[in-house]
This record gives C-alpha cells, structure tokens and sequence, in this order.
C-alpha cells in the first residue's frame, strides 16, 4: 500500500503542473527510464513524463545497475539512457533492440546524425553531445592580459603567471581522481598526442612515445594545481570554479551551464569557454568526443516498445530543447548554440577533429588498467616508462581473462 | 539439556552459517580456480557516431561476444588452476624485487601494497585501542558515580556512527578547505593539505580507526573492572602497593582475557579494513587488501569485472586473518583447557 503510494507520489512529481500539456499523445502503457542523472537527463525525462505513465530513475550508479536490469526477462526498464562508453555491455549482451522499424514509424522529427548506427541497424537515438573544453575566468585572464590558451603549452604558461600575479587559490583545475577520472584525462592527452589505444592484434599501444608525452603533460600541469588533485571528480572541479577556486579548467561541455546557475555560483558570467588545447601542434584538442542517447530494451513486448519509443521522442523533441537551451549541446532541432556552448563546438569542429571515445570490452579494461597505474607516476613512486609497461601487463591480464588476448 | 531442545536452538543459528558463510566460502574458493569468459568473435563493424553537425562512421574490427539461438551470450568456464593467484600476487615481479634489492618496487604491485598498509594499520591500531580503551575505562570507574551516565554515553557516541559516515566527516573536516585546515591553516599560516601525500592520509587513518573502535575496547573493559576482586586489590594497597603497581599486578592480569578477545575482535575486523579507503578517496596513495578486492568486482564501463582475481583475492585476504588469529587463539585454547574453571 504503501510501496503503491510512494509511486504514484512519484509518477505526479514527474507529470508536474504542465501534465499532459506538452506531449502529443496520451500515454496509456506504463514505461520507466534509468539515465545518469545531471541536468539533460532530468530535462528529457520531465519531458517524458509529460506524456503519463512515466517513471524515471536518474542514477549515476546507472552504469553498474544498466546490464543486470536489462538482462531481466521482462527487463526491469524499458528506456535506458545510455553514453558511448556505457553503450557496449547492453550491446555485447543483445540486451537492446534495434530501432530502425521505429525510427520508420515515429522517427520524423531526428536528423540523421542522431541516429547510433552499429553494423547497418540503428541501436540507439543521440540527443547531445559531450566532450571536454577550456573553461577559463575571463575576469582573470583579461586583468593579467593574457589571451585565452589554445595549447598545453599555452595553458601552462597562463598558469605561470596567474600563479605569479597571486590573484586565485590555484591557477588550474583538474579531473584527477585515482580512477575513472584520472583515466580519462590521461586518454584525453594521449590521444592529443596522436596516440593510438591498441594494435590490430588486440594489444595495447599505450607503451609508446605519446604515452609518456601524455603522463609528462599531466604532471607538468599539477604544479599548479591544487595539491589534493588525486581526490578531485568533475564534480569537485566544477564546485573549485563556482566557489571562485580555480581559474581554468579542462572540464566537460554539461558542465558549463553550472557556472551561471545563481544559486549555486559565486562567479556567474566570468567563465568563458574555448576549445580543448591542443597537446601538440598539428593534431586534435586533446579530449574525446561523446554521446548520450537513449536505447530500447529487448526484453519487452513490442507494445511496449512503441510506447517507449513514443515517449523516448516526446522527451527529446523541439519544445524540451526550447526549454532547456543551455542544458547541454543538443543534437535536436530547434536548439540554439549559446556562448557556453562555443567552447565545444570549436573543438568538435576542429580538423583534425578529436577521435569518438571507442565503445570496445577492449576499452573498458585499459580505461581500468590506466586509472589504477597512472596514481603511482603522479605520486612519484614511478616514472613514465615502468607505468606505461605496468599499464601494459594489467590490461594484458585482464584481457587474457576475457579472451580477448590469447 | 535434552538433544532435541539444543537442536531446536542452535539449528537455526547453524543453518543461516552454513547459507550466508560456509556456502559463499566454498563458491569463492572454486570460482578462485577457475575463469568464466564470454565466447567472442572478432568482426568488422561500422560505427556511425554523431559529430556535432555530420555523422562519422568508422569501420573497425571488434571483439564481439557470440549469441546462442536465445539471445544469451556463450560462457566459456575454464580451470586455471593457480593462474588467478598467480595475476594477484605477481610473485615474479616480487622475486625480481628482491634479487635486484629494489625493495621499493615490491611497493608498486598492487597486492603486496595493500598488505603492506593492511597490516601496518592493524598491528598499529591495535595496542592503541586496547590502551586508549583501557584509560577511558579506569578514568571512568574513578569518576563520580553522578557523571558517569554522561561520560559513558558520550565516550561511546564514536563506536555508533557507521564507518563510512564518520570516515567521510573526517575527510570533510581535513580536506583542502574544510573547517578544520581552514583553522590550521590560519593558525600556522602555512598552506595545509592532509590529503596530497600518503603518510598524512595513513596518520588520519589510524587516527579515525582508533577513536571509532576505543569506546569498543572501553565499554568491555569497563564491565571488567566492575568483577575486579576488591580483597586482593585491598591486600595490595595495605602492602604499599602504588597505583601503577595495582594496575600492573592486579587489573590487568585479571583482564587478560578481556584484553585477547579484544584482540581477536579487532585483528579480524582491522584486516577487512575498506571504509577509511572509500571515505577518504584514498586510492591514489593507500590502498586495503578489501578494497583490492572491491575494485576486481567492480564492472568498468563495458561490464567486464575480474571475478576470479577477486576470489583469489578474498582467499588471500581469509588466509591472512587465519594466520593472525592463530596467535590470540592458542591463548585463549591454552586458556580454557589449563583453566581452573
């Protein structure tokens, strides 16, 4: 009884004053959603639940959560959301279906390149992308005369002399957290550095030249960082800047709209964005490009399915966009790039363009190799050549254990 | 007491042990043995991903599990006999570490890291929670009867909040800006961060573990001192025996036991530690045998996770409890059998 209010509690919350309001159809089959949970996601699936019958989780636990529930028969939600690095469990287990006879059907409105085309069959709907940029206090930048950084080497300049002027607690911030964090910042600056991931026989090529460009960037970078960088997630790196901490920072695209939010922000309107800097000249700013979508899970009826698919377009059309401009750098028509989005547009338009975050099993185990490898080279227990090689044996163990290496 | 009235009781309580404990134990040590995979094909696949005005497709070759007729993936279960132990304990490096007389590299492989602070912490801790608890008991018991409620009740609040809370309110207050180096920082004038460097994080670490657990050791021992025989005490002041002399010829060897299965209790728990790594974000400098264990399970990003190296591990972490135990436990075996009792 209780458990049945709770959700219906629930499911009002999520219609809202506007219920019904906005979306085209009545909703009548009973549909949930679970999505990472910053700002886009909470636009989309208010969105969907204008619809009814609606019920959204937003989790950042979504990764660990989102295979398991799918996997279920009856699957436990019938829309996920999903990115291109969280993608490839529900693919490598058929979880998700594919969506083309629906895009025929309700898919009007998507363009094409919101469509995630794996061997030929659409598999998942876009809606955003993300990457990182350059934020940077233009307040601060402009004062000292310093125009805005397009390279590491510029960055670090610029930091030499904030550091110098004494102005702010710590010229740069940075997503260094033992970990994921810390893994993909080193990926950023290694394929800055032109570096490729793996060799065609599945083993890794970190071990090379650019891998240890990458490490001797990052550690030239902490010298003007806080000293508890080890400790710092995005989150932590987008409260430095709001409180007035830091003044730039590589961070990522949905975090940006952070820095105008007058509740929250000591510094509205003094960050700028800019492209990622380049790690050398001649190649890509050094960071990845990324997705977020939704999918569409198998294990339901194909009833449910439509409904899904309906309410998954209801959630990212027109009208959520027009509401929710700044939350993110939509995929959808109707969405008006803003200033905090040219930071990433620069650097997604730049030629060469930064390569998409590969969604491989291979992937996952050398993100994990790195995160756990690369904290004893930044402590100063290692130098780049042992951490590179001990990269190289943790992924080589793991991939062995997955029979992806022989 | 009748068979079929002990059974009644102690049944229930054997039934859980062998569901939640011995089951799980005999799974982990067979899973530690063996590696499950999914059986894999390596395919072209062209991969069309949204740039921010067109779309890129690449075609690239990717491992990708093969699917049975109902949409499962194929597991492949192998035995590998020690090749689990073996990824875990990377005794060949540990060798070439020591023959080279780099013993700083042992450091560097994740296992022997993590025992090396595992058990630092635990043999650390423990003579100073059985010390600490010890002085809060005495001072209790020599306090007035009229404040004793309150001194209990406040001496024990560390031991009930839950670890990873308090760990974490620990690293609120010593983080770069928390209240507590704010005020350091304004009284020393210097630049304070506990948390950039190992030794710092380990001192706040054995620190939190000993306020946590000491009102443990304290309630026990306090509940001990209340048994202490007054005769003998009396007979010891009358012989001119000192307070120190008490304590050392009297008390204490009366709480002797107490002090073992104190022992016990947090040599077992201390060598599970996990919440003080999590709570302080410690991963960068120290790591526990327990969170060696966590980070094999925890799937990355596509879903892979090391079950059998975290088996391996988890047996490598109940061996090294066993051989911990065995030194209080012959004590307290040693105990009970030449026992006057």
């Amino acid at each position: 009884m209780m458990l049945k209010k709770l959700a219906l509690a629930g499911a009002m919350s999520l219609m809202g004053s506007t219920a019904f309001a906005a979306c085209a159809f009545e909703n009548t089959v009973p549909v949930k959603s679970l999505s990472a949970g910053f700002e886009a996601w909470k636009a989309v699936t208010d969105a969907m639940g204008e619809c009814g019958n609606v019920q959204a989780e937003l989790d950042q636990e979504f990764r660990t959560k989102q295979p398991a529930a799918f996997e279920a028969n009856p699957s436990l939600y019938q829309i996920g959301g999903v990115s291109n690095g969280t993608i490839t469990p529900l693919l490598n287990a058929g979880t998700i279906r594919p969506l083309d006879d629906l895009v025929a059907k309700y898919g009007q409105n998507l363009a094409p390149n919101q469509l995630i085309k794996i061997d030929g069959k659409v598999m998942a709907i876009a809606m955003m992308v993300n990457t990182q940029h350059l934020m940077y206090r233009e307040d601060i930048l402009s004062d000292l005369g310093i125009a805005v950084p397009t390279t590491w080497t510029e960055v670090l300049d610029a930091s030499a002399k904030i550091k110098e002027a004494g102005v702010i607690d710590y010229p740069l911030g940075g997503t260094l957290k033992s970990g994921w964090n810390l893994a993909q910042d080193f990926n950023n600056m290694y394929v800055g550095f032109g570096g490729e991931f793996f060799n065609d026989d599945n083993t890794t090529a970190v071990n090379s030249d650019a891998g240890v460009k990458a490490l001797e960037e990052i550690k030239a970078s902490m010298a003007y960082m806080d000293p508890e960088v080890l400790v710092s997630d995005s989150t932590y790196v987008q409260q430095q800047f709001q409180q007035g901490k830091i003044a730039m920072a590589n961070l990522w695209a949905s975090r940006a709209a952070a820095m105008d939010d007058e509740a929250e922000s000591q510094v509205v309107g003094k960050v700028k964005m800019a492209m990622a800097p380049l790690a050398m000249d001649g190649g890509s700013p050094a960071t990845t490009l990324w997705w977020d979508g939704i999918v569409i899970a198998t294990n339901i009826s194909d009833e449910e399915a439509d409904a899904a698919f309906r309410v998954a377009m209801e959630g990212i059309d027109t009208e959520m966009v027009e509401a929710n401009n700044d939350a993110a750098i939509w995929l959808v028509s109707g969405y008006k790039p803003g200033e905090l989005s040219q930071g990433t547009i620069a650097t997604a338009m730049h030629s060469p363009a930064p390569p998409a975050y590969p969604s491989t099993t291979q992937m996952g185990l050398l993100h994990t190799a790195i995160g756990n490898e690369v904290p004893a080279f930044l402590t100063g227990d290692r130098d780049a050549t042992a951490t590179l090689m001990a990269i190289q044996e943790a992924y080589t163990t793991s991939a062995k254990e997955e029979g992806i290496l022989k | 007491m009748k068979f079929k009235t002990f059974a009644a009781f102690v049944g229930p309580s054997i039934f859980m042990m062998i569901l939640f404990i011995a089951l799980p134990l005999v799974s982990v040590f067979v899973e530690s043995f063996r590696n499950t995979y999914d059986l894999r094909e390596q395919i072209e696949v062209e991969t069309c991903t949204p740039g921010f005005l067109t779309q890129t497709c690449v075609t690239e070759v990717k491992n990708v599990p093969k699917l049975d007729e109902d949409g499962k993936t194929i597991k492949i279960t192998e035995w590998t006999g020690l090749e689990s132990y073996r990824n875990v304990l990377q005794m060949d490096k540990f060798w070439e570490a020591v023959k080279s007389g780099n013993f700083g590299d042992i450091l560097q492989i994740d296992f022997w890291k993590a025992l090396r602070f595992t058990l630092m912490f635990t043999l650390l801790t423990l003579p100073l929670v059985v010390g600490v608890g010890l002085i809060i008991a005495l001072t209790v018991n020599n306090a007035a009867r009229a404040i004793r409620g309150p001194v209990i009740f406040i001496s024990l609040l560390p031991f009930i909040i839950t670890p990873v809370i308090g760990s974490l309110s620990i690293y609120w207050l010593f983080v770069g800006d928390g209240i507590l180096t704010s005020m350091m920082e304004r009284w020393t004038g210097t630049n304070i961060s506990m948390f950039a460097q190992s030794w710092t994080i380990e001192f706040l670490m054995y620190f939190y573990r000993v306020w946590h657990v000491a009102p443990f050791a304290f309630v026990i021992f306090y509940a001990g001192l209340q048994t202490v025989n007054m005769d003998t005490l009396e007979s010891a002041v009358i012989d001119g025996a000192n307070r120190f002399e008490r304590l050392r010829y009297v008390i204490i060897p009366h709480l002797m036991p107490l002090i073992v299965f104190i022992a016990l209790i947090h040599l077992m728990d201390c060598y599970r530690v996990f919440e003080e790594i999590i709570g302080f974000r410690s991963q960068a400098h120290v790591i526990s045998l327990q969170w060696l264990t966590y980070d094999f399970l925890t799937p990355d990003d596509s879903g892979s996770r090391a079950i059998s190296r975290a088996s391996a591990s988890a047996m490598l972490t109940m061996i090294g409890i066993v051989f911990l135990l065995i030194l209080p436990l012959r004590r307290t075996w040693r105990d009970h059998k030449g026992g006057t009792h």
